[in-house]
């Protein structure tokens, strides 16, 4: 007889870790501290060069994690499935007139979706890197026709568009504490979501397509579906931060701040947070967000006469290659890993100063 | 029809260029199944310290032997922090890495030589030859040669000696190699030195093309279209790959292109690669995987 | 055997690959509800047969029929779909994945509910949630792993994965259960209880097994019907008790002893 467990026959999921309690009171502060008290205490620096592309990078980050780290399909397209769900937000909003925001920015994700199913159909016959060239064609196939197409800028002269007012009931949100909380607000949500597929069959299906395909289809996983589902879905997400980026952070689109660059950026949000973890979204896009100011400001600090500081991006550049490296040597699974073994060292030490057991 | 010859030609000799580019990839590709996304990064890194150097002042074939010690010398570094650490790890780790050694190669060497445009005069000039109406660049010419050369020069090495043995034996089975003596960490150095010097040659043509700058490592985006249609393990398959890429990226960019506000080369090769991707899985001359369970 | 009896027939089946044959004319038949072993040297072709079976490989000729219908090429989400489950020689668990969660793909066909009820947590994702979580625990009680289910398969010993992999199998409650060397690097403990496991699915559920086994103890210990392969072709087929007293059989894996002793 099975000695150690009872079954736990919860409707809930378990977490992997079998810490399940403090992590969702952790959570629950993170959250009540970034609803309730952020928008009081914060400044508006804060708010619009900091918090609101942290979120919204998390948000990319966590839809290339949902096809390349769950699903295991390469993408170098994230960026451009951003423009795409901008413009189309744009269009939306400006040709039919009375559709609420929420409303517009649902569709934007939705043609992104349609978008990325269309570019990820090649997945069902090709594998591995060479997937690469399909979201590479992405790339540079949305950015073109966005360019080209004076249509979808409605033939603005610059091409560059301006971002429709943020009104949702009523409220006018475009202020920074406003944009910063429609952001939260929309970021966590799709978080929560991302949270239960992840943790449910489809998630499993996409795992297991990563992991042996060919295991996967014997066991009656339809592999074609998934596929396409996880290129719908992780378009969704990026068409959706990508009318966030527009509307909420920027104020203004322009398909090149949408280019291979970002796509690259995206994908080290993803390696250097954790590949395969949620957590490690947001954690990566703390990182890249954080990282060139903390770099600007060693510059200054010790740097100043060395080095020119017109070569901050250049030594931007270095730093993201070589933080790339050291984490794919020493810690693959990325910061959420890394904080994750850190929390156990942590608790390990902590529950041998007070020896009576806790129950779990 | 005159016209439609010299775009072909054009084009033709362009995908070439490309191929120059893409032989390195494949080179470590064949070599230690890694697909090395830096290859456009150390042709940058090639042509500017060559560049730099001859700026100092360095008479050229000195400057190119301090090229050449540099690549071979950047050879040794990124086997022994990169590849050696990273021995066992998937694909797809390793291909990250090499993005990660491209940002660093392209960070050093801007920080290094400086960000801006540095021309680059080989001798050999751009002045049309007339071949019965049809105007074909010298220089197009001369890189054809070189290109032709390497592919030649390479299918030797690879084919007819010893240390190609090996490295295809590395290539295959890298556990099973070793086993029969055969040295990882040297063979790797060969391969990355072989590499850079090819990079070297393929950045001093782009470099005296375009000037040497940074875009010169975006290259590298044009030759993956290349290395899919001409297979990622096949040498003489570059030519044939850039051929294609480059004459029907010409074709489409002056004969359909114009119909759609042009610019389409920027994504045409790639529409083209994917085609036969679903076609021709492992390329034209490439090596189809079987998997056995 | 008559139709009604068979789950599956296999007839005339070859196979090759880019001509290295690996199956050769092979064709028998699989009762209802038996445990059938599939036993020969390395390299006979019988995991070949399993994968023409399950829809991996497409034969080059021949037929395979399954519960009456008749199939030139089986096609793998088919034969899942239609109670076929197996494990593999080299043991195809996702290795990133629990073990809890690798069982849990073992429901996948049972699954009705679609992405957006996963994605809100609606009413119907949430009950299959917690009946899959409890077939799978089922298993995991059986077997034995319960201590281990929230750790990474990859993690795990070789003979726990073959277990994990059996599990995964059988949480789909299938009707032909194909196992490849299910004891294969276990010690002798090991496969006394991982034996016993394929008896009691074989028994209380019914579940047709054809096994690949090299063990010739196990093989007489469990199976009802021997089929013997040898360089790609059927060498015998019957009881147990009949192939291991045939000619053939004693030559393909103990040479000519006899002949010699014949002639002394």
């Amino acid at each position: 007889m099975s000695s150690s467990n009872e079954t736990h026959l919860s409707g809930a999921f378990e977490l992997r870790s079998a810490r399940p309690h403090a992590r969702t009171w952790a959570l629950a502060v993170l959250l009540a501290v970034a609803f309730l008290v952020v928008p009081f205490i914060g400044d508006d620096y804060w708010f619009s060069a900091i918090l609101i592309p942290l979120l919204v990078l998390s948000l990319v980050g966590l839809g290339l994690n949902l096809l390349t780290g769950y699903a295991g399909q390469l993408s170098l397209g994230s960026a451009a499935f951003m423009a795409a769900g901008a413009f189309a937000t744009y269009n939306f909003e400006l040709r039919i007139p009375g559709l609420p925001l929420l409303a517009s920015v649902a569709l934007g994700g939705l043609v992104a979706a349609l978008i990325g199913v269309g570019f990820g159909l090649p997945s069902l016959r090709i594998k591995g890197f060479y997937l690469i060239v399909s979201t590479l064609a992405a790339q540079f196939f949305i950015q073109w026709a966005l360019t080209k197409f004076g249509w979808f800028s409605n033939d603005n002269p610059s091409g560059v568009i301006s971002a429709p007012p943020l009104v949702i009931l009523g409220q006018d949100l475009s202020n920074p504490v406003g944009r910063y909380l429609l952001t939260l607000t929309i970021v966590t949500f799709l978080t929560w979501v991302a949270w239960n597929l992840v943790r449910s069959p489809t998630g499993r299906s996409w795992m297991a397509i990563r992991d042996m395909d060919t295991a996967a289809a014997v066991i009656g996983i339809p592999i074609f579906k998934s596929k396409l589902l996880a290129f719908a879905i992780s378009s969704f997400y990026c068409g959706v931060a990508g009318s966030l980026w527009a509307f909420a952070y920027l104020g203004t689109v322009e398909p090149h701040g949408l280019d291979l660059n970002r796509s690259f950026q995206v994908l080290f949000i993803v390696i250097i947070g954790g590949i395969g973890s949620i957590a490690g979204s947001f954690l990566g896009a703390i990182f890249i967000v954080l990282l060139p100011i903390a770099l600007d400001h060693v510059a200054r600090a010790f740097l100043v006469g060395i080095v020119d500081p017109s070569n901050t991006e250049n030594l931007q550049k270095i730093a993201m290659g070589s933080l790339i490296l050291w984490f794919l040597v020493k810690e693959p699974e990325g910061l959420a890993r890394l904080i994750e073994v850190g929390f156990e060292k942590l608790r390990k030490r902590l529950s041998r100063r007070f020896v009576p057991a806790v129950s779990n | 029809m005159q016209f439609f010859i010299e775009v072909l030609v054009g084009g033709l000799l362009a995908g070439i260029m490309y191929s120059l580019v893409a032989i390195g990839f494949v080179l470590i590709y064949k070599a230690s199944g890694v697909f090395n996304f830096a290859q456009g990064s150390m042709v940058l890194f090639s042509a500017l310290t060559y560049v730099g150097v001859l700026e100092l002042g360095v008479p050229a074939w000195e400057a190119l032997a301090v090229a050449l010690a540099v690549m071979v010398s950047l050879a040794f570094v990124i086997e022994r922090s990169v590849l050696r650490p990273l021995v066992n790890r998937s694909p797809l780790t390793l291909f990250l890495a090499t993005l990660g050694v491209s940002f660093v190669l392209e960070g050093v060497a801007q920080v290094v030589w400086g960000a801006q445009v540095h021309g680059l005069d080989l001798g050999i000039s751009d002045e049309p030859i007339d071949f019965s109406g049809v105007f074909v660049s010298k220089f197009d010419l001369f890189a054809a040669a070189v290109a032709a050369g390497l592919v030649l020069v390479l299918g030797v090495l690879f084919n007819k000696t010893r240390l190609g043995t090996a490295l295809r034996a590395v290539a295959d089975d890298p556990l099973a190699a070793l086993s029969v003596g055969i040295s990882l960490p040297k063979i790797w150095v060969v391969v990355w030195s072989v590499a850079g010097i090819v990079g070297l040659v393929a950045g001093l043509l782009w470099g005296a093309r375009l000037g040497v700058q940074f875009s010169l490592s975006l290259i590298v985006l044009k030759a993956l279209p290349v290395l899919i249609i001409g297979g990622f393990s096949s040498i003489p398959g570059t030519l044939v790959g850039g051929l294609i890429v480059g004459a029907s990226e010409k074709l489409a960019e002056v004969y359909v292109g114009s119909l759609i506000n042009g610019g389409i080369e920027v994504w045409f090769s790639y529409v083209v690669a994917l085609a036969f991707l679903l076609v021709r899985p492992s390329g034209l001359f490439g090596e189809p995987n079987v998997e056995r369970v | 055997m008559s139709d009604a009896e068979t789950i599956l027939s296999l007839e005339h089946i070859s196979l090759s690959f880019r001509g290295v044959k690996a199956v050769t004319d092979i064709g028998f038949r699989v009762a209802r509800g038996e445990i059938c072993s599939l036993i020969g040297p390395n390299g006979a072709g019988k995991s070949s047969l399993f994968n023409v079976v399950s829809g991996v490989y497409a034969p080059q000729a021949g037929t395979i029929t399954y519960d009456g219908t008749v199939h030139r090429r089986m096609d793998p989400s088919w034969a899942a779909r239609h109670g076929i489950a197996r494990t593999f020689q080299n043991i195809a668990l996702f290795k990133r994945m629990t073990v809890l969660e690798n069982i849990l793909t073992g429901r996948t066909l049972h699954t009705q509910s679609t992405f957006l009820e996963h994605a809100f947590r609606l009413g119907r994702a949430r009950s299959e949630a917690r009946e899959q979580r409890k077939k799978a625990e089922e298993v995991i009680e059986l077997l034995h792993i319960g201590e281990h289910r929230n750790d990474p398969v990859g993690k795990l010993p070789y003979g726990l994965q073959k277990r994990v992999e059996f599990g995964r199998a059988l949480v789909s409650e299938p009707k032909l259960l194909l196992l490849d060397e299910p004891l294969a690097g276990m010690n002798y403990e090991e496969k006394l209880e991982m034996s016993r496991y394929v008896v009691d699915a074989n028994r209380d559920f019914g579940t047709t097994v054809v096994l690949i086994e090299h063990d010739m103890g196990v093989v007489l210990d469990l199976a009802h019907h021997v089929v013997v392969l040898d360089y790609g072709s059927k060498i015998a087929d019957g009881s147990p008790t009949d192939v291991r007293h045939d000619r053939g059989v004693i030559d393909a894996y103990l040479g000519q002893v006899h002949d010699e002793e014949a002639a002394a």
